[in-house]
């Protein structure tokens, strides 16, 4: 029973410190790689409850798509962060106070969490014995919550309409390839054979048939 | 974990598959045959809304669920679907003249209203909170990209921007308040939430609160109404029509359907978070609109105003509430829609024209156009025999009838002062010196506007359909 317990603090420890790091950290490429620590460290703790779906997914989207994805923009822009960071002594008093509110918050919920045990049983749904996660979520993603799947990706439909709605410029000079008009060129049209006289060399009327 | 198809009927949901499958069927028609295709397409979306709209009325009368009781089609769901899809067709039709303009024929604009609109009614019949969270989404996402479909003005991309960062922000405070409502009940189904929540404790209310304020965000009541001015200013004319109706219908749906069926053990608790909002959103629609000079930033705080006096209703928790809601979002979407016919009419020299300063003396000019802007502005003020003033009525019987005076009272002296700055526009337009000829009116606005303006001067000879079917529409939810 230690073991699970260690590993629990240890995860538990890193990923609060690392997260702590993103916010300190001058540099905003430390940033993004404490970003993942904390990440490798979340999934550790979801697989330490159980739900090793949920941790390998937090790997794979959030580590390898997201921020990675985050590095490319912080090191593509040349965002000057420490310009950025300048109110914040300014900031740090209100930033305090609204902390302090959410901490008196959470605390009010933990404590009617306490106060009440009755919830506490009724939070998870059981959990198949036989099953694992993966294959759990697989009975019942296409069964069960085929609607659901089926909306999101009418969701992810949208979004990716209005990317190329908001980005897609056909501009009236931009070259573009045409494959079936390059593979109709023959030599008589993509060649010509002249004659230069000597010490004259082509004239711009050639010059300007070779153009087109 | 076996699984049966029972309870999976997909009878139910015939309306919104249509409108998925022609959606992406216009969509590959705009994809293939390029841009000249944009009048045909937005064309074939009002045929297809329409279409949505029949096949919703066809379904059996009576409550219908499906997908595991996630999918509930009532009387309700009804009512407010039809709604939502008038909104959305009338706006394809208003929208025509924007998306002539050879710079802008882009044909996604009416695919993205189609897939809105789909949103609108996933959302309108979402008895749980996965789905209504689903269906905010595609109503949402969809929304941001129209309001920035002006790609080359500044103020377009801003408003699309800010719409959607702040959103995103809603979004997560509604999927934090319903994390912890799934946390303290164990389930997401709005009946079930309603069978574990007897008493309010406090994480519940905590979780409603934050629920709550990712409604508020979409029905832009304050304090979540921000980005609504700025939105409304710069978003294309068509596209704030758009936002001012059919996403408003369908926000207030799921607000009246969350707090009435999952949770009508704790109506103290939500009703005073109800009644500040309330409140605190009719006093800024009433006094903030009245420095004003730009008519869509008029009409954006005109909104926030009239959710507010909607939410009135909601705050009674009854079933008179629930009717005066939907009478009241009914006779409003009337009424906006009414409202930005004209606005878009204001052209001078080929050139929208958004100033209050524009109206004047527009009664010379164009007298029918005036006329008929004044009645809808008289009704949108309250002012009797109108249907605003009706809307207003039922709504205020039903607070008063639960015992909330003070916000009965608040609600009429708001009323009067927000009756001050529609009445500023009429003052304008009948006693001030012509700003000059506007162009002659298209023949789809003049449509809109003549139907719009005769619901709403001849609603008090005949109220008794709207106000039946809404009864009908608010009893099933009880």
């Amino acid at each position: 029973m230690i073991l699970p317990a260690l590993f629990f603090y240890l995860f538990a420890g890193v990923c609060v410190a690392s997260a702590v790091m993103v916010i300190v950290s001058r540099n905003p490429v430390h940033s993004v790689l404490y970003l993942i620590l904390a990440f490798v460290n979340a999934s550790g703790l979801f697989v330490l409850m159980g739900a090793e779906f949920l941790g390998m997914m937090l790997i794979v989207v959030y580590v390898g798509a997201v921020a990675v994805l985050f590095l490319f923009v912080i090191m593509m822009l040349d965002v000057d962060f420490t310009e950025l960071r300048e109110g914040f002594i300014e900031y740090l008093p209100i930033g305090l106070v609204i902390g302090g509110i959410f901490l008196a918050e959470l605390l009010l919920v933990a404590g009617g969490w306490v106060m009440s045990p009755g919830t506490a049983k009724s939070i998870t749904a059981a959990i198949p014995a036989n099953v694992s996660n993966t294959e759990a979520l697989g009975l019942v993603l296409y069964t069960k919550y085929i609607h659901y799947f089926q909306i999101a990706g009418m969701v992810l439909l949208v979004a990716m309409i209005g990317a190329i709605v908001l980005t897609l410029r056909h501009k009236a000079k931009v070259k573009r390839q045409d494959i079936n008009v390059q593979n109709a060129r023959t030599p008589e049209l993509a060649m010509a054979v002249r004659k230069v006289a000597p010490g004259q060399g082509l004239q711009d009327s050639d010059a300007a048939e070779w153009v087109k | 974990m076996s699984f049966s198809s029972a309870g999976y009927q997909l009878l139910p949901v015939l309306p919104e598959l249509v409108l998925a499958v022609g959606a992406m069927a216009l969509l590959m028609l705009g994809a293939y045959r390029g841009a000249e295709t944009t009048k045909l397409v937005t064309g074939l979306a009002v045929v297809l809304l329409v279409l949505t709209g029949v096949l919703e009325l066809m379904l059996p009368a009576g409550k219908l669920t499906t997908f595991g009781g996630s999918f509930v089609v009532d009387d309700f769901a009804r009512f407010l679907k039809i709604l939502a899809i008038i909104g959305s067709a009338v706006t394809l039709i208003l929208s025509t003249e924007f998306l002539s303009d050879p710079s802008r024929r882009i044909f996604e604009y009416s695919i993205l209203v189609l897939l809105s609109t789909l949103g609108m009614m996933v959302l309108i019949s979402a008895a749980d909170l996965i789905m209504l969270y689903l269906g905010l989404e595609l109503m949402s996402l969809a929304l941001y990209v129209v309001a920035a479909s002006n790609r080359d003005n500044a103020k377009s991309n801003e408003a699309g921007l800010k719409y959607f960062v702040l959103g995103a922000l809603s979004s997560g405070m509604l999927l934090y308040g319903a994390s912890l409502i799934y946390g303290f009940t164990g389930t997401v189904d709005f009946a079930g939430i309603a069978a574990a929540v007897k008493t309010g404790s406090v994480g519940i209310v905590f979780g409603l609160v934050f629920l709550l304020a990712g409604l508020c965000f979409k029905v832009s009541a304050v304090p979540f109404h921000m980005w609504t001015p700025d939105v409304y200013e710069g978003a294309p004319t068509p596209v704030t029509a758009f936002f001012a109706s059919a996403p408003k219908v369908a926000a207030l749906a799921v607000f009246t359907r969350v707090t009435l069926t999952a949770f009508p053990g704790i109506v103290p608790q939500w009703q005073q978070i109800l009644v500040f909002v309330a409140i605190a959103s009719m006093a800024l629609g009433s006094f903030a609109a009245i420095g004003q000079r730009n008519i869509k930033r008029l009409m954006a705080y005109s909104s926030i105003g009239h959710m507010g006096f909607a939410l009135v209703g909601l705050a009674s928790g009854t079933v008179e509430g629930a009717q005066g809601v939907l009478v009241y979002i009914a006779i409003y979407v009337a009424m906006t829609l009414g409202s930005f016919a004209v606005i878009l009419t204001m052209k001078r020299n080929g050139q929208a024209v958004e100033q209050i300063s524009d109206f004047a003396g527009l009664s010379r000019t164009n007298p029918m156009l005036a006329f008929l802007f004044a009645m809808l502005l008289f009704s949108l003020a309250g002012i009797p025999p109108l249907a605003g003033f009706f809307a207003k009525w039922y709504v205020f019987v039903a607070a008063i009838k639960a015992g909330l005076f003070t916000l009965a009272v608040i609600g009429v002296l708001t009323s009067v002062v927000g009756a001050f700055y529609y009445l500023t526009i009429i003052k304008l337009m009948y006693f001030d010196e012509p700003a000059g000829q506007v162009e002659p009116m298209r023949i789809e606005l003049r449509t809109v506007l003549a139907v719009a303006g005769i619901f709403n001067i001849f609603f008090f000879v005949y109220p008794g359909p709207l106000v039946s079917v809404a009864t009908a529409a608010a009893k099933s939810l009880f």
